[in-house]
């Protein structure tokens, strides 16, 4: 990797304060995606800022809007906490599907949403279950966090320091793997609440998406039966030599169902 | 990140007849990679590794599976990929099997480290070693440390693994000669020799 300058910042205050200093300063929290852009010298910043180790970031707690899952939570800590397998069991089983069991012992929720890959596992889940993004200057939803590939509503230098999800009467996940990346080559989170259904989206295309149709129909009747003849049109998604946009489209019904029959 | 991700796709910082000129945006670095310009880029960093505590000074950018090769000289951790897939290069950290391609000797300031040279008690291999040896759990032998430290972190949170746990678990390591067959009839048999004991 090209050289760079490494600091480790002791508070989020003091993060955001190195950040505005640098040229071309890059947060570093688990590292699994920027690590390994860097040797492959995909990027050249100036000073990497490490916040792996910001306390005031980690833990996952329960408060009366749901659970709060703090930006360092690793996708290990995720997948087993025994409060949000009690809870959300879907959100656990999503964590404990991204990557593999070594990338699951460092990459955190808070560096897969600033990144934003648009075949990562957790949007889906953060859109499906209405989640709100809390940074060091604000609370962002859901539905206005997610602008497409690798963008996102984060301004420069601005830190998430968690995530709040609300707990569902009923959620699941359907997830077909990418067989050479066991990326979600398509990604369904599917989640009850009281003021409606919500059906969320990834590696479709550009970006975490949820689709209107299943969520009327399944606020009429919550099963599997009920969004197996909803077909998504594919005219947005990515054709590439994995699959085409049609297979991708037919595989979110497929992968709904499998949500719904968990 | 976002940035990160623009130049991903966008114009990738591949064009390398401007990469070591003034474009440099570290501002003391004009110097070829693999250099040190200024005394003052390096930061100690002290950690333990295979039980012994050690303190080096290091670039920023120096990689923890090259810290631990080329300055400490333990080269029984593998490198190859280089983008945290193959595993080759897993140790544990604190307890849990990482990729030491993908984390930074910095990053690990402070830490425990066990590599495979820490496993064996003198002579006496590690039970998970031993099982890789007796049901032939390797043929070129490249992959085998990253598998060892893998499966080692696997039997830590599931004594009992099946087949299809094993085969789950190695999702992150890559074996080109084996097909994985006798990787995972030593990794079922070295995890029932570690039961009772107390291992890493």
């Amino acid at each position: 990797m090209y050289k760079f300058h490494y600091q480790r910042a002791s508070s989020v205050d003091e993060a955001r304060e190195k950040y505005s200093a640098s040229d071309e300063p890059r947060y570093l929290a688990g590292g699994m995606t920027l690590l390994p852009a860097l040797n492959l010298r995909l990027d050249r910043p100036s000073t990497l800022l490490d916040i792996g180790h910001l306390s005031e970031l980690k833990g996952i707690e329960e408060n009366d809007r749901g659970i709060k899952v703090g930006a360092l939570s690793r996708h290990r800590d995720v997948s087993r906490s025994d409060l949000i397998q009690e809870k959300i069991p879907a959100l656990a089983r999503l964590a404990g599907s991204i990557g593999d069991p070594m990338v699951r012992n460092r990459g955190t929720i808070g560096g897969s949403l600033a990144n934003n890959d648009p075949a990562a596992d957790y949007p889906a889940a953060v859109l499906g279950l209405k989640a709100t993004i809390h940074t060091d200057k604000r609370e962002i939803d859901a539905d206005d966090y997610f602008e497409g590939a690798f963008e996102t509503a984060l301004e420069q230098g601005e830190i998430i320091t968690g995530v709040t999800f609300p707990v569902p009467e009923d959620a699941g996940y359907g997830r077909l793997a990418n067989p050479a990346s066991r990326f979600p080559l398509i990604g369904v989170f599917v989640a009850k609440f009281s003021d409606g259904p919500r059906v969320a989206v990834t590696g479709a295309g550009p970006g975490v998406f949820r689709v209107s149709e299943m969520e009327e129909a399944l606020s009429q009747n919550w099963s599997a039966e009920t969004v197996k003849d909803i077909s998504v049109s594919g005219q947005d998604f990515s054709t590439d030599l994995h699959a085409s946009a049609e297979y991708r489209a037919h595989m979110i019904t497929v992968m709904a169902e499998r949500a719904l029959s968990q | 990140m976002v940035k990160l991700f623009k130049s991903l796709f966008g114009a990738p910082g591949a064009d390398e007849s401007k990469s070591t000129q003034k474009s440099d945006p570290v501002a003391s670095s004009p110097v070829e990679a693999g250099q040190i310009s200024d005394h003052s880029d390096l930061i100690t960093v002290a950690m333990t590794v295979n039980g012994e505590k050690i303190s080096r000074q290091v670039e920023g950018r120096r990689r923890l599976v090259e810290f631990l090769r080329e300055d400490l000289r333990l080269t029984g951790t593998h490198v190859s990929c280089d983008t945290a897939q193959c595993g080759a290069c897993t140790i544990h950290l604190d307890g849990l099997p990482v990729k030491s391609c993908a984390v930074l000797a910095c990053q690990a300031d402070g830490s425990d480290i066990v590599t495979i040279e820490g496993l064996a008690d003198g002579d006496k291999l590690h039970p998970m070693q031993e099982a890789f040896r007796e049901y032939h759990g390797l043929q070129c032998g490249f992959c085998t440390p990253g598998m060892v430290m893998s499966a080692i972190g696997l039997i830590n949170d599931n004594p009992s693994p099946t087949e299809e746990e094993i085969r789950d678990h190695l999702e992150g390591n890559i074996c080109r000669c084996t097909g994985y067959h006798n990787i995972i009839k030593s990794i079922a048999a070295g995890g029932q020799a570690m039961k009772g004991q107390n291992n890493v």
